[in-house]
């Protein structure tokens, strides 16, 4: 690890200053991802912003139809939120698979995101529940957000917040987890509102997606036999050491069936 | 004896020390003044180094010293030798190129050390390794056996016409082909076995510390035993007597095999603490344990059977491809002929056998002995070809076992071991029983109807345990309390030994196991002979050793007893801690009391209950046994779960059933890991590519099955306690039970092998016709 120089800013505005003060400032979150990078020497920023001292972008809150997700607020907090397992039951599975116990206790929402690694949950769940990405600047529906790679639609002096997930009917995810990280090889994440159903898909491609034939197909009947036959092409999915993107595709197939079944 | 002797289930005694953090690591230790070493490695598969500039380095802050192949040479350190020499059958010896500590001119894998920078903390060597500017020509790198044995290949050594150091054979392939031809059965199969890494939880790391004063130098190191690693770094690096260098490890969390050799690390930081007159400590992260630890198996078998008409094994041809790496590690290119050869073919008699080994030099790290060193190689191999031998033969998979078992004992192998008693076929028996194998055709379409794949796999195997060296050395010591403490040779690094001799010192000398106390790991306490722990070997000779100690013990004890109780020697006898002779009695530590007080010994004795044993073994010994596993498989995705694991085994003798089944249990899941996830990856290039737990996948607890563990124990002929060895028999009996289980789930699909790891997407392409 390089010397950097350490923040623990007292409110949003005063890390923003930072951010636009330092050099090569970097936020950290819950660090389960900067801090390897660092520690390799990945990464060596000037100064680390932590957000650890911003209650408010720690918690969760039901506001009318939306469950608002606190950009701090940790993969078990949402795991064991009574409000989310109401809500979006879905949701708190999700977040109660992702890593192991200390991943759960350290990691948060917003750096989850703020990552879009290609295999992590949350971008699955975000796709697939419509959600909100709430900035110091700007609302970012999920679609607009995921750009590529670790590549999303946040600017360099950009925060967030907060994720807003409107309330489903119903939702499921199903997850397929790769052996050695715990990550997803392939993950799917179904809802349906009242005619709308969304299908988002995390870990088969460079950044999370809709699967829009199968909305399609499931808007017109919400069951797994409608869904059977409809191919996901492997074209622009991921091929690794693990799994061809041949492999990928066929499991987003058999998850988004056993997900619509679920939900 | 009793509660805590021979065969009770005592619990580890070690335990509590360990998990309240009592362990001592070899990164628990630190000197006032040390200085912290970090390796440069190189990126490179394969490049030749040009040129290196160290003066930006030399200048970063807190740099004491940079340390290159240069300054090696000029101290006229030589390089690291292989131990093994083998020949062609034409009786050319085998190429044995030396690796340099650091690389010297070239470098011929990644992860290479190629300089050593020392300085006052980790982080300001760490800083400076980075401003060394080393000019690399890549050149065309090789990272699989087989490629590597094209004539177009690149070349791992220059001075070498190819990269096949020899071509070892057993004997003529003629007589074999003839026998072959008369088959009336014949099946083949081509298996990998893919390469692993060893991953110990503790990385690994040294202090080493050189006294002036004295002469002498300290390595804190994480070793399995540290005796012949003393030896290496004392005669043949620094030039020392070996007394002058001394190997510390207390402690160390889990050897595999990958702890008995001397790494080029350890050289490099002796030669730096005397250089600096100082010490240096350096820690390995878990990527250079990835990169630089010696990897295990990776071979690829060819493989021939031969069998009458009623699957009576006629004839087995196997061609084995070992990748070697690009340097041969001390024990490397025996492992097909001696690790796996003392065994080969295993349970069963085969009466014409021809075994062809080719190691291979590659541009990765050398692989050696990883828990059970050529023997899980071998018996996958033969099991594997034993399933398909079934089917051409129309047999039941144990049925043609039982036809081809060896059932005389003592039995000669084809290569020349005598293997000395055994009952495969009970083992067999009891392994089926308990895993209700009769009912399995029930379960299968019970699984069927739920619209699952069922399958159960069957794996005889046989293992050969002591290891290399015939000698460990052990000492006894009884206070004038009565407690005892035991010296020993042998090296627990997770097996448990201050708990099965404490064991052994209460069944021989009747002293409470709370009472003996267990020295190991230190060359300069434990006794001269000392070898350490691999190959199964420290029941047979550890044990060996303690059992001949604690005679010599009683025998004295007999003598002072006898001069207390005023009777002769010859008429004491003594059980369960107590000297008798007629009505009178005297207890050990009474005896040891007065072992320690001059007025009451017989004339001209010596003070003192202390005693040593040279153990010398007369054989090897050879544990063996049958594991029964079960697997229910989802065809829509190729998940595989294991439902039901039987490990039944003879290891003769069992000292602790509960020790035997921990042993059993780690074996098995770290098969069961090669088995299902785990696989060392090299790119194109010869990058590794699975250099981290995030990419390589390592068996975790809800991978592991519940294992069902069951004993056949045939007391061993050739060793004092009739024990044989148990701690790599799951690593040689899990893998051909699970792929035998998957195998036999997918009989329907035609997919009659799959190589390891059987990773969902295998599976599900075997399914579905995507081979
Ligand atoms: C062993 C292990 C296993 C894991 N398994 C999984 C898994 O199965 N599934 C899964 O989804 N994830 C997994 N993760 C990732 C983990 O869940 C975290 O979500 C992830 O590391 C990022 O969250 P963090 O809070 O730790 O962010 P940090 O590491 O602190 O930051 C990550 C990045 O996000 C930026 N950032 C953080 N917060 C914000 C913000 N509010 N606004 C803008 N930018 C921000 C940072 O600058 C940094 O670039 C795993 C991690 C580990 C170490």
């Amino acid at each position: 690890m390089h010397n950097f120089a350490y923040h623990a800013p007292a409110s949003l505005d005063a890390a923003l200053k930072l951010i636009g003060e330092k050099e090569d400032g970097k936020i950290i979150a819950g660090g389960m991802t900067l801090l390897p990078t660092l520690k390799q020497r990945l990464a060596a920023p000037s100064d680390l912003i932590d957000l650890a001292g911003l209650p408010d972008l720690r918690g969760v809150k039901k506001e009318g139809g939306h469950i608002v997700i606190g950009a701090m607020t940790t993969h078990y907090e949402v795991a064991t939120s009574d409000v989310v397992k109401a809500a979006i039951p879905a949701l708190a599975h999700l977040a109660s698979i992702i890593g192991d116990p200390a991943v759960r206790h350290r990691g948060t929402i917003g750096g989850s995101l703020a990552n879009s690694d290609p295999a992590a949950d949350y971008p699955g769940a975000a796709m697939g529940l419509n959600a909100t990405i709430v900035t110091n600047k700007r609302a970012i529906a999920a679609e607009d957000y995921f750009l590529g790679l670790f590549e999303t639609a946040l600017e360099r002096d950009e925060i967030i917040v907060s994720v807003r997930f409107p309330i489903p009917e119903k939702a499921a995810y199903q997850k397929f987890r790769h052996p050695a990280s715990g990550y997803a090889v392939a993950g799917v994440m179904v809802s349906k509102t009242g005619a709308q159903v969304r299908v988002g898909v995390t870990g088969a491609g460079p950044n999370a997606f809709r699967a829009r034939d199968f909305e399609a197909a499931l808007e017109k009947s919400f069951t797994a036999e409608a869904i059977k036959d409809v191919k996901m092409s492997p074209d622009s999915l991921l091929s690794d050491i693990h799994c061809s993107a041949e492999y990928r595709a066929h499991l987003v197939g058999v998850l988004a069936r056993r997900a619509v079944a679920q939900a | 004896m009793g509660q805590f002797g021979i065969g009770q289930p005592l619990r580890r005694l070690e335990d509590p020390r360990l998990l309240v953090g009592g362990g001592r690591y070899a990164d628990d230790a630190r000197i006032e003044g040390q200085f912290w070493g970090v390796f440069l490695r190189s990126p490179h598969a394969h490049a030749d180094i040009l040129a290196m500039d160290l003066a930006a380095a030399r200048a970063a802050p807190g740099v004491k010293a940079i340390f290159t192949a240069a300054d090696l040479d000029a101290a006229g350190m030589p390089d690291m030798a292989c131990e093994v020499e083998l020949k062609s059958l034409a009786g050319e010896a085998m190429a044995r190129p030396q690796r340099p500590i650091l690389a010297r001119g070239k470098t011929r894998f990644v992860g290479e050390c190629v300089a050593l920078v020392v300085a006052d903390t980790q982080a300001h060597a760490r800083d400076a390794a980075e401003l060394i500017a080393v000019d690399y020509a890549p050149r065309p790198a090789v990272a699989g056996a087989q490629a590597a044995l094209r004539p177009d290949a690149p070349r791992v050594w220059d001075e070498l016409t190819s990269n096949l150091p020899v071509h070892w054979e057993n004997g003529p392939v003629g007589p074999v082909d003839a026998a072959m031809a008369g088959a009336a059965h014949r099946v083949r199969l081509r298996i990998v076995n893919d390469r692993l890494v060893p991953a110990p939880m503790e990385p690994k790391g040294a202090l080493a510390a050189w006294d002036k004063a004295a002469s002498k130098l300290t390595l804190w190191a994480p070793t399995q035993g540290g005796r012949r690693i003393q030896a290496t770094i004392a005669k043949r690096f620094l030039g020392l007597e070996q007394e002058q260098v001394r190997v510390i490890s207390q402690d160390v969390g889990g050897g595999f095999g990958m702890r008995g050799q001397t790494y080029p690390e350890y050289v490099a930081l002796g030669f730096a603490a005397r250089a600096l007159d100082g010490a240096v400590k350096w820690r390995a992260d878990r990527t250079e344990t990835f990169v630089s630890d010696y990897h295990g198996r990776d071979q690829v078998n060819e493989a021939e059977m031969g069998l009458d008409a009623q699957g009576r094994i006629v004839a087995l041809k196997i061609h084995t491809v070992l990748n070697l790496g690009a340097y041969m590690a001390e024990n490397g290119p025996r492992l097909p002929m001696e690790g796996g050869g003392r065994i080969i073919p295993c349970c069963y008699h085969a009466p014409h056998f021809y075994f062809s080994v080719k190691p291979v030099f590659t541009n990765t790290v050398s692989t050696d002995t990883y828990r059970g060193a050529g023997r899980p190689e071998a018996n996958f191999l033969m099991e594997r070809l034993m399933d398909k031998a079934a089917a051409a033969c129309g047999l039941p998979r144990d049925e043609i076992r039982r036809r081809n078992f060896i059932a005389q004992f003592p039995y000669k192998t084809p290569l020349g071991y005598s293997i000395d008693s055994g009952d495969f076929a009970a083992g067999l028996d009891q392994a089926l029983r308990m895993a209700d194998w009769a009912q399995f055709e029930t379960r299968r379409a019970e699984a069927k109807r739920r619209g699952k794949l069922r399958g159960i796999g069957v794996a005889a195997f046989i293992e050969a345990a002591g290891g290399r060296a015939p000698v460990e050395d052990m000492r006894l010591q009884a206070a004038p309390d009565g407690s005892v403490t035991i010296f020993s040779g042998s090296h627990s690094h997770g097996q448990g030994h201050a708990t099965v001799f404490a064991q052994l010192a209460h069944e021989f000398l009747g002293v409470a196991p709370e009472r003996v106390t267990l020295v190991q790991g230190d060359t300069d306490v434990t006794p001269k002979g000392s070898i350490g722990t691999f190959g199964s070997r420290s029941s047979m000779m550890g044990g060996g050793g303690l059992k001949a100690a604690a005679e010599k013990i009683v025998a004295k004890g007999k003598r002072i007893a006898a001069a207390l109780m005023q009777s002769e020697a010859e008429q004491v006898s003594f059980a369960q801690g107590v000297f008798r002779a007629g009505a009178s009695e005297v207890s050990f530590a009474a005896v040891a009391a007065a072992a320690h007080d001059p007025a009451k010994l017989p004339e001209g004795m010596a003070p003192g209950l202390d005693e040593s044993h040279l153990f010398q073994r007369e054989a090897e010994n050879f544990p063996n046994g049958c594991h029964v596993c079960e697997v229910e498989i989802d065809p829509e995705t190729g998940t595989t779960e294991i439902l039901r694991y039987v490990a039944v085994d003879d290891c003769g003798i069992v000292l602790n059933p509960l020790i035997v089944h921990g042993q059993v249990h780690g074996g098995v899941a770290q098969g069961v890991g090669q088995a299902t996830i785990e696989k060392v990856v090299y790119d194109e290039e010869a990058q590794l590519v699975s250099a981290s737990f995030m990419d390589y996948g390592m068996p975790r607890a809800s991978g592991v099955p519940y294992i069902e563990a069951g004993f056949n124990a045939v007391p061993c002929k050739t060793n004092p306690l009739g024990v044989k060895g148990a701690g790599e028999a799951g690593a040689c009996g899990a893998p051909p039970a699970y792929v035998g289980a998957v195998a036999d789930a997918l009989r329907d699909f035609g997919a009659d092998h799959i190589d390891m790891p059987l990773t969902p997407e295998k599976v599900w392409r075997a399914i579905h016709g995507k081979g």
